[in-house]
């Protein structure tokens, strides 16, 4: 297991920098020059050829380019990614803050949803083909081809505007979570729950279940050993889980004003706020690649088989 | 009390399609012999045996006596059912290498299972499930115990299973086709030690098994299945040497035409008669 | 033909696909369909309620909402499919290099898709359209640019699967060009495994696209698209919530149609599924290609 916990890590620093290369590429494949937009953000009138030439030093852009990821890649490293070129603030004081309220929404809806999906999932599974089984399929079909952005816009509507019992955007109270939470959650419920479906079937056929039954082990011990082997696809995606949140929550986010990553890269874009906009790939990119590297491992530990491969 | 399994009448069917796999079966396993069920695959073997312990998935329904000692099976309740599987019916599988949780060693199995049936410590199971291991040749029992299933071959496994049923001392075996997934040499191994097992205990058997090599050497009755039909039943003797159906015939023909062939090509070494 | 005639079995599927094919149809030729111009504005019909000359009513112009929805289909639907086809088929070709000639090309190819795919698809979508600029353009390049990876990777494996079978080994050794045993063994029967990767994502890249319509990030105004309608209605969800209702039932009919239609693609390319171990595998498969999809809706 210590072995493959080093060749792992071994594998995902490369895979690291490799990102970081790519988002540093990012800011210079735009079409326009960031001295361009600094100064017109900045709101100056005349950008003369002079002042262009000036700022680009000031940004430090005069420099060979590898020497400039490399100091680029150290300030990153320190959470310093410059200034955003809009507000002038440190992008970090404005993405560190945004960051965690994001991660609280994240985990607070990650926790909702592993625990309705086993939840259900099993409970369908041991059911197959009873009522529960069958409603439950056929209310997650229809919840997946609904947009979250309409479930969102419904649910404000309801239980905002027609019922005033919750409050429609900000993040003031635990209150302010029930509606960002229930759209996301009811997004990814429907597909994680068939996915714990479907693992835990497969397992259900499986002749160690038989054999188990045919020596008489109560049912009990016989569904946590089902348990165990199904769990292990459940928990790889799970912990992918996490990091596809962190990303996707721009929709809800934005609907409901929640003052976190989404709301702010989408201001950043429409602003071309360069800066901010490669912090925020590089931060979530690199959150998707450990969290992708620690479900490896969960799943490594769970599961005897995968580890010898690697 | 002659016959230690008697099934009558049993009937199977698939509910949800309403396809009959087993129409009227009736067969019974006399106390200390050997019952073979041949018959190719598809042909309602492994359902009637999943039947015999009442183990078939819920959209597979079945009616019938199964009198077993005596006691009719069929109205036993699932409770009851369960103390009797392992302990008194103990089944093997085909395939050892899926009969495992491939996530635990096999060791949490046995403990697992012993646990239910007995009051043995945790020393007292290790002990007895050691001497039946060193029972079936398995060599250095207790690393095995701390293997997890993929690290060991299917013909250790399969052994395996025999190990657990000498410490379970159940009155009946039921084999479903144990040999069917192995090797030839595994196959020897296993099939010897099913023998050995039958000296050793003195239980019944039921071993499924769609080759006439192997049933002609344990079997002492034959039980002749065809699309969930027993088309014959007799002795192991009987049906090899006169066979009445023309199904058994052809199966005693094609597998006597395979060893001529390969004896012809070996020049008469009896390797295949095994 | 013999496809058409499994999938019209079922009769959920073929009512499915009968929508499909209308909404496609319809979107093609929107212009005979829209009984007006999507774009005609009447300040006197603001939020007028349904009537014969106005079916569905009218927006927050006075726009006919059921001729924007006819043109709608165009951006949300047609131009999503098209995005598709060419992500599908970068990885399709991609994933047959791989998957055929293995070795070195398959590494490096596959370290880049790797790469690829450790950007989560909403932040590389973003990425990319902060570096090229807000429009629908750039959302459907930066799909493409972010999608192929994935395909790819299926594809890749599917290849593979079918590269090391038995009569592609016996064609290699008699001597038959690789171009010729692609051509002729491969691309044929991996051509089903790609007709459903892409199918089972449709709908999800649909519910995407129209989100970032949906966030101002897309299609900029006058012009038509779902999630932009609904970006609209939502301004006045507090007044007047049933104009969320048209776009958003469309949206929910036309994805629900794409997931059904997939499935029973899926079971009519490949009869072997209904076995009980393919399912599984299969269920496995596509529970994760949806899963990917969802990625960004």
């Amino acid at each position: 297991m210590g072995l493959y916990i080093v060749r792992k890590v071994c594998l995902t620093v490369p895979l690291l920098m490799v990102i970081s290369f790519l988002t540093f590429i990012l800011n210079n494949l735009s079409p326009m020059d960031p001295a361009e937009v600094v100064l017109q953000a900045q709101g100056v009138p005349v950008i003369t050829d002079e002042l262009i030439a000036q700022t680009r030093a000031e940004l430090g852009m005069d420099q060979p380019f590898l020497i400039r990821y490399f100091q680029w890649l150290m300030a990153c490293l320190q959470l310093d990614f410059g200034d955003s070129y809009i507000t002038g603030e440190p992008v970090w004081s404005l993405l560190g803050p945004a960051f965690l309220n994001t991660l609280k929404l994240t985990l607070v809806s990650i926790i909702v949803i592993i625990g309705l999906s086993i939840a259900l999932g099993v409970i369908c599974a041991l059911k197959e083909g009873g009522l529960l089984d069958k409603s439950v399929r056929g209310v997650s079909f229809f919840l997946t081809a609904m947009p979250s952005y309409l479930l969102a816009g419904l649910m404000t509507w309801y239980f905002s505007v027609k019922l005033d019992l919750l409050p429609t955007s900000g993040m003031d109270s635990y209150r302010s979570y029930l509606l960002p939470v229930t759209v996301i959650a009811v997004s990814y419920v429907g597909i994680y729950f068939r996915i714990v479906r479907s693992s835990m079937l497969s397992n259900l056929n499986e002749d160690y279940v038989l054999y188990g039954r045919a020596c008489g082990l109560p049912e009990k011990t016989i569904t946590l050993h089902i348990l165990r082997n199904s769990l292990q696809v459940a928990i790889s995606v799970f912990g992918m889980a996490i990091p596809v949140l962190l990303g996707s929550t721009v929709v809800v986010e934005s609907v409901f004003a929640w003052p976190g990553l989404g709301t702010l890269s989408v201001k950043s874009i429409l602003s071309r706020d360069f800066p901010m906009i490669q912090a925020y790939v590089l931060i979530l990119a690199v959150a998707f690649v450990l969290f992708n590297t620690f479900s490896d491992m969960m799943n490594a530990a769970l599961n005897p088989k995968l580890r010898k491969d690697l | 009390m002659d016959h230690l399994l008697e099934v009558s009448n049993l009937k199977i069917w698939d509910s949800s399609t309403g396809k009959v796999i087993v129409p009227n079966s009736s067969f019974h396993v006399k106390q200390g012999s050997c019952l073979a069920i041949v018959g190719e695959s598809g042909s309602g073997k492994s359902v009637t045996c999943k039947a015999v312990m009442k183990l078939n998935k819920a959209g597979i329904r079945q009616a019938g006596d199964i009198l077993f000692k005596g006691e009719n099976l069929s109205d036993l309740s699932e409770k009851d059912m369960r103390k009797k599987r392992g302990k008194q019916l103990c089944m093997i599988l085909q395939n050892g290498m899926r009969a495992f949780d491939p996530s635990c060693v096999v060791g949490t199995h046995f403990l697992q299972m012993l646990a239910v049936h007995f009051d043995w410590s945790r020393d007292e199971m290790t002990t007895k499930l050691k001497h039946a291991m060193e029972c079936v040749m398995l060599k250095e029992p207790l690393a095995v115990m701390n293997q997890y299933p993929h690290q060991l071959s299917g013909g250790m496994l399969q052994r395996l299973m025999i190990a657990l049923a000498i410490v379970l001392e159940p009155d009946i075996i039921i084999a479903d086709e144990p040999t069917t997934a192995l090797d030839t040499i595994s196959q020897y191994e296993v099939v010897e030690q099913f023998i050995r097992l039958r000296e050793r205990m003195g239980c019944s058997m039921i071993f499924v098994s769609h080759d006439l090599g192997v049933v002609k050497k344990i079997a002492d009755e034959v039980l002749v299945m065809k699309d969930g039909i027993i088309v014959e039943k007799g002795t192991t003797r009987a049906i090899f040497s006169g066979a009445q159906h023309e199904y058994t015939r052809y199966l005693v023909s094609t597998k006597l035409a395979l060893s001529h062939h390969f004896e012809q090509i070996m020049g008469g070494v009896s390797v295949a008669e095994r | 033909m013999e496809l058409l005639k499994k999938i019209m079995m079922d009769k959920l599927a073929a009512i499915s696909l009968s929508i499909v094919a209308v909404t496609i149809v319809v979107g093609i030729f929107a212009p005979l369909f829209a009984p007006h111009d999507p774009y005609e504005v009447h300040m006197e019909l603001r939020y007028a309620s349904p009537s014969w000359e106005y079916l569905l009513g009218n927006d927050h112009l006075g726009r006919c909402v059921l001729s924007r929805l006819i043109y709608g289909i165009r951006p949300s639907v047609l131009w999503v499919l098209a995005a598709l086809a060419l992500s599908v088929g970068i990885g399709a070709i991609l994933g047959f290099i791989a998957g055929y000639f293995r070795g070195k090309t398959d590494a490096i190819l596959m370290r880049i898709c790797d790469v690829m795919l450790s950007f989560p698809g909403y932040v590389m979508t973003l990425a990319l359209i902060g570096v090229l600029g807000v429009g629908f353009e750039n959302i459907l390049l930066a799909f493409i640019l972010s999608k192929w990876a994935w395909f790819a990777r299926v594809i890749r494996t599917a290849v593979m699967q079918y590269a090391e079978s038995e009569y592609v080994k016996y064609a290699k050794a008699i001597g038959v060009s690789n171009m010729k045993i692609m051509v002729k063994h491969i691309v044929p029967v991996s051509f089903s495994d790609i007709v459903v990767v892409a199918s089972s994502s449709f709908g999800a890249m649909i519910l995407q696209i129209s989100g970032f319509s949906f966030l101002g990030l897309g299609i900029q105004a006058p012009h038509a698209e779902w999630g932009m309608m609904l970006n609209e209605a939502r301004e006045v969800m507090f007044s007047r919530p049933e104009l969320m209702l048209a776009p958003g039932l469309t949206i929910i009919i036309v994805v629900m149609a794409l997931n059904f239609v997939s499935d029973a693609l899926q079971v009519a390319l490949d009869p072997k599924l209904m076995s009980s171990q393919n399912k599984s595998y299969r269920n496995a498969t596509t529970s994760a290609g949806k899963l990917q999809g969802k990625e960004v809706a």
